[in-house]
């Protein structure tokens, strides 16, 4: 066995599932507040990628270093997609609340395809190019290339943002509230917590992770598109659902192992399998585990 | 497990019998109980939601099933009536005369069809129907008509359908809501909609019919429609009824018999005057519950 | 007063909120590593959310609230909502408006091959193979109420089925379309199986992910399938073993398709008023209570996929003949999309209002050019403001009529006593106690 292929593919598996493990932090976040499957999440991410891209392409004219390109680039995307988030939760989903759950995933469905064909129209319909690359480090060559220095940013930036966030979770009031609303949003409400507050913040904090995630893959791949939400977006509700809907380290440890098995699958069958593979193990799971790795199984009540 | 069970039903059954004598005159001691459930329990992961539950009802029986809140008494009925899969124990339900069948591992709708019927706590009406229509909908497992009979329509199948909407509703003048036939089914008042739920559960044709609360939300008029409803139910069409209930009242002058649960377990049994009596129960009840 | 200054100034905030949100994607775009600015779009756009605030304020506030009566004098909108609860009600009370269109589209549409050109028999065709399609998975979507989201995997089964059968083995048109319609039902089992027990949004994901499976087998199984360049030279179909000119073949496709789209009208309506339709119906209402009623979840579910799935099937078989080409293109997520939202603007559950929101749609885009680029678009945003606003859709489904013996009589085959004898009924099923009881006991 080839141990060097082994811990490319391994690492190039590990970075792809850190950027689904961000996106699906989105998808998780909003499930457990109001049991509503974000369709438009990917194209939230998308609008990332098209920000990120933007924002590159003006600083990259003046001539701006590359890191502090990526990093305003990643602020501004940040910024952005979290009002995305906002209003997009504020016009298609809270006039919708206490109908049935077919009226705001239809919703959702309608969001998506509306900001999908919103960046086709005003930006362009063929892959673009992202204009920077993140830059090569020196002291990754020591371990003889088996970590790419784009896979090394994008582990420790996005590790150190779910570190960040499961902190926030825990243990700030504003987190506390988010799971307490997560639990019960009845109680949480005559508890004083404002419900509208805590779903709003978590649409803002699961689009700016989006956006983010939306940045780290432009600048990996270099090819932002009005189309890459969908698929990311796909992929990523895959990653949150093997983790177990609704719990945050089980949509960081879905991305994980989903971008894992894609990576062996590429590395060792073939690039043409990825997409089924991960669209087969999603009904796998949903048929056969829904609460996945890390939720906990519902009682319906009657 | 039958003779076990009639053996530990001996007491209830004559207690009644003095009681009540034109009740039971035509009973023997052959008559079967039409439900009879046998140490039953369910689990909740770790948490204990029914605790070696026995219960029986004897045809032509109007028992209550009452409790604090959290006692357990809807997830028996959910255990008996199939939605949850009772973790351990029997249960047995069967019409008067014929074999009794044992109902664990059987879906709900195949012991809707085997006469059980049950109304909902919190009401399940469908609610884009009309009041007639959800009635209709209760006589889907009494009747027969399939996709080619749809297309078709065949004479059977209009025939059929014709039945139907007849039998639909006779049973809503049955509740009194046939004035209301043609009305959307949400747009009922909260103690029609209960009225409606018993209609639409009678439609399937039960022996056994489990009221969950059914006077939750209805004004002291309305409950006492209700009750004469519950006992027409019982003497016009023999159906044993059990029900869920909070009204004190309303259980104490119904009932027949009445089971008291806590924490998942019966913690008595017995004629009304009995459990009024009953130490355990009032313990329970912290004093709220005589307010007969 | 509706108009304050307080409303227009938080309108004007709102406008300026969204001129800002998307600044970035409209008013700049990189066209050769040049950032090229275009503010007057985002400007245009400022203006039509100013306006746009203001009416979603009136609807919620004023409108939903019952205002306009109260303060009807002084709203400046007041005429514009009455009137247009006026229009509302007044669709919803007529729902024979909707049989009469289509009766009259129908006269339309038999004479319309030979008054206009080839190519509008070719777009209408298409036309009714999506009313096809959306009546069909109203089955599914609207009756039901099963969220299905990959639909178009049925219809591309349906057309690579006629495709395959054909290219390898020959097989003409006519035997194909009944094969299609089973192997699409067999394909709607196999999908409804394991879905059974999911519940609304999780269904909607796995049927996106079948839908898309099947279209990524099908570009990748190149060798059998012709992989993503598709099958070409599907024969159109023959007519009684003769082969028909290219134009008149058109025609007679034209009017198979047509025909087809009348049929699916005809028994989806029948369906969906029957025992079976019923049963549908209380499905989607409340899962727990159909189950309790006696309804069985496994069966209807699987019933309501087979029927359906199988519409989907003769619709895939007629788009082959109609094209004779096909690829996995024409087959994706996006297709089912815009079926769906056939289905949701005409009206969950509505057979004439989903019949005509598909021909509308399927027709809007070749006769109105401008509007085919911002199709989708529209066709997204159509969807979360029907939600919002219309989520009945366009025709709601119309309450069908009941004719009780008791009221009108013996009227037509109901038997003679079935309406009085209530109680007897029951004790014919073994409850024989009453003739024991003697009045009431308590009370």
């Amino acid at each position: 066995m080839d141990w060097q292929y082994f811990l490319e593919i391994t690492f190039s598996g590990l970075t792809r599932g850190s950027i689904y493990a961000l996106i699906a932090l989105g998808y998780t976040m909003v499930y457990g507040i109001i049991e509503l499957i974000n369709f438009a999440h990917g194209e939230v991410y998308m609008l990332g990628a098209f920000t990120s891209f933007i924002v590159a392409s003006i600083l990259g004219t003046m001539g701006f270093p590359v890191g502090a390109i990526l990093v305003i680039a990643a602020l501004i995307a940040i910024l952005w997609c979290a009002a995305y988030g906002y209003t997009l939760e504020k016009v298609a989903y809270k006039p919708l609340r206490g109908e049935s759950r077919l009226a705001p995933l239809i919703s959702a469905i309608g969001m998506s395809i509306f900001l999908q064909n919103y960046v086709q129209l005003a930006q362009t319909s063929d892959f673009i190019r992202f204009p920077v690359r993140i830059p090569r480090f020196d002291f990754l060559s020591q371990f003889g290339g088996i970590v790419r220095s784009s896979d090394f940013v994008i582990l420790v930036s996005s590790s150190l943002i779910m570190i960040c966030l499961t902190l926030f979770i825990r243990y700030t009031k504003m987190g506390k509230a988010m799971r307490a609303t997560a639990q019960n949003r009845k109680m949480a409400m005559l508890l004083g917590i404002d419900a509208d507050k805590i779903i709003s913040l978590t649409f803002i904090i699961g689009s700016g992770l989006a956006a983010f995630g939306g940045l780290l893959i432009a600048s990996h791949t270099s090819q932002v598109g009005f189309s890459i939400g969908f698929l990311a977006g796909m992929k990523a509700f895959t990653a949150a659902v093997l983790g177990g809907i609704g719990s945050i380290p089980g949509a960081m440890l879905g991305g994980l192992v989903l971008g894992l098995a894609e990576g062996y699958t590429t590395g060792y069958f073939s690039g043409d399998y990825e997409d089924v593979l991960a669209f087969s193990l999603l009904i796998l799971i949903l048929v056969f585990r829904p609460s996945g790795l890390l939720g906990k199984a519902k009682v319906q009540k009657v | 497990m039958h003779s076990e069970n009639k053996a530990e039903m001996q007491n209830p059954t004559s207690a009644r019998r003095k009681q009540n004598g034109a009740h039971s005159g035509s009973q023997n001691d052959g008559v079967q109980p039409v439900l009879s459930v046998k140490s039953l329990s369910k689990n909740f992961g770790g948490l204990r939601a029914l605790n070696d539950v026995d219960m029986h009802i004897m045809p032509g029986e109007i028992v209550a099933l009452i409790g604090p809140n959290g006692a357990g008494k809807t997830t028996f009925f959910n255990c008996v009536t199939g939605i949850y899969l009772p973790t351990e124990g029997e249960v047995w339900a069967g019409r008067q005369g014929e074999p009794h069948k044992q109902l664990n591992n059987i879906s709900p709708h195949h012991i809707t069809s085997f006469g059980l019927a049950r109304t909902f706590q919190n009401i399940r009406l469908f609610s884009s129907m009309t009041v007639l229509e959800n009635v209709m909908v209760g006589r889907h497992c009494r009747t027969k008509s399939n996709v080619l009979g749809a297309i078709f329509r065949n004479p059977a199948s209009r025939n059929e359908e014709q039945e139907t909407v007849d039998r639909a509703y006779a049973l809503l003048e049955e509740v009194g809501l046939q004035d209301l036939w043609q009305e959307s089914a949400s747009n009922l008042p909260y103690g029609a909609q209960r009225r409606l739920e018993i209609a639409r559960a009678l439609a399937t044709d039960p022996f056994l019919l489990f009221l969950d609360e059914p006077a939750a939300g209805m004004n002291p008029q309305e409950t006492v429609e209700l009750k004469k409803l519950v006992l027409r139910l019982r003497d016009k069409l023999g159906i044993s009824i059990l029900l869920i209930e909070h009204d004190m009242g309303m259980v104490m002058s119904l009932s027949d018999r009445i089971y008291v649960m806590e924490y998942g377990s019966r913690i008595a049994y017995g004629k009304p005057e009995d459990i009024r009596n009953n130490p355990q129960v009032i313990r329970a009840y912290l004093g709220e519950s005589d307010d007969a | 007063m509706f108009l304050s200054a307080k409303r227009l100034f938080r309108s004007l905030m709102v406008s300026l909120w969204f001129m800002c949100l998307v600044f970035p994607i409209m008013g700049i775009k990189i066209v050769k590593k040049v950032a090229v600015y275009s503010f007057d779009s985002v400007f245009y756009l400022g203006i039509g959310i100013f306006f746009a605030s203001l009416a979603w304020a009136w609807y919620f506030e004023v409108y939903l609230q019952g205002g306009m009566e109260k303060d009807g004098k002084k709203s400046l909108f007041a005429p514009v909502g009455q009137c247009w609860k006026k229009i509302t009600t007044k669709i919803e009370d007529t729902p024979s408006a909707g049989k009469y269109t289509l009766l009259i589209l129908l006269v339309v549409f038999s004479i319309l091959p030979f008054v206009s050109s080839m190519y509008q028999t070719t777009i209408f065709a298409l036309a009714f193979l999506y009313v096809m399609l959306a009546l069909g998975l109203n089955i599914v979507v609207g009756i039901a109420g099963q969220l299905v989201l990959g639909y178009a995997a049925f219809y591309a089964i349906g057309a690579y089925t006629y495709a395959l059968l054909n290219q390898y083995l020959g097989f003409g048109f006519w035997i194909c379309l009944p094969i299609a319609g089973f192997v699409t039902v067999i394909a709607g089992f196999v999908l409804a199986f394991p879905v059974l027990k999911l519940r609304g949004d999780y269904l909607a994901i796995v049927t996106l992910g079948f839908g898309e499976i099947v279209r990524l087998l099908i570009t990748n199984f190149s060798d059998f399938t012709g992989g993503a360049k598709g099958v070409s030279n599907i024969p159109r179909p023959s007519f009684f073993g003769m082969e028909l000119s290219p134009n008149m073949n058109t025609i007679y496709v034209y009017y198979l398709a047509l025909f087809a789209a009348l049929i699916t009208i005809v028994v989806v309506a029948r369906l969906k008023d029957s025992r079976v339709g019923m049963a549908l119906q209380a499905l989607k209402d409340d899962e727990i209570a159909s189950e309790a009623m006696g309804i069985d979840l496994r069966k209807t579910k699987l019933a309501a996929f087979a029927l359906g799935s199988c519409w989907a099937g003769f619709a895939g078989v007629l788009f082959a003949a109609r094209n004779s080409f096909i690829s996995p293109a024409s087959f994706t997520f996006m297709d089912s999309v815009m079926i769906l939202s056939m289905v949701v603007l005409g009206g969950m559950g509505s057979i004439t209002g989903v019949a005509l929101a598909a021909l509308i749609l399927a027709l809007m885009p070749e006769y109105l050019r401008a509007f085919s680029e911002y199709r989708m678009l529209i066709f997204g945003l159509v969807m979360v403001l029907m939600m919002i606003f219309r989520p009945q859709g366009m025709i709601p489904p119309s309450k069908r009529k009941y004719y009780p013996s008791a009221l009108f009589g013996k009227k037509g085959s109901g038997k003679n006593d079935s309406a009085q004898k209530f109680s007897a009924n029951t004790i014919a099923h073994g409850n024989s106690l009453n003739e024991s009881t003697e009045g009431e006991k308590h009370a």
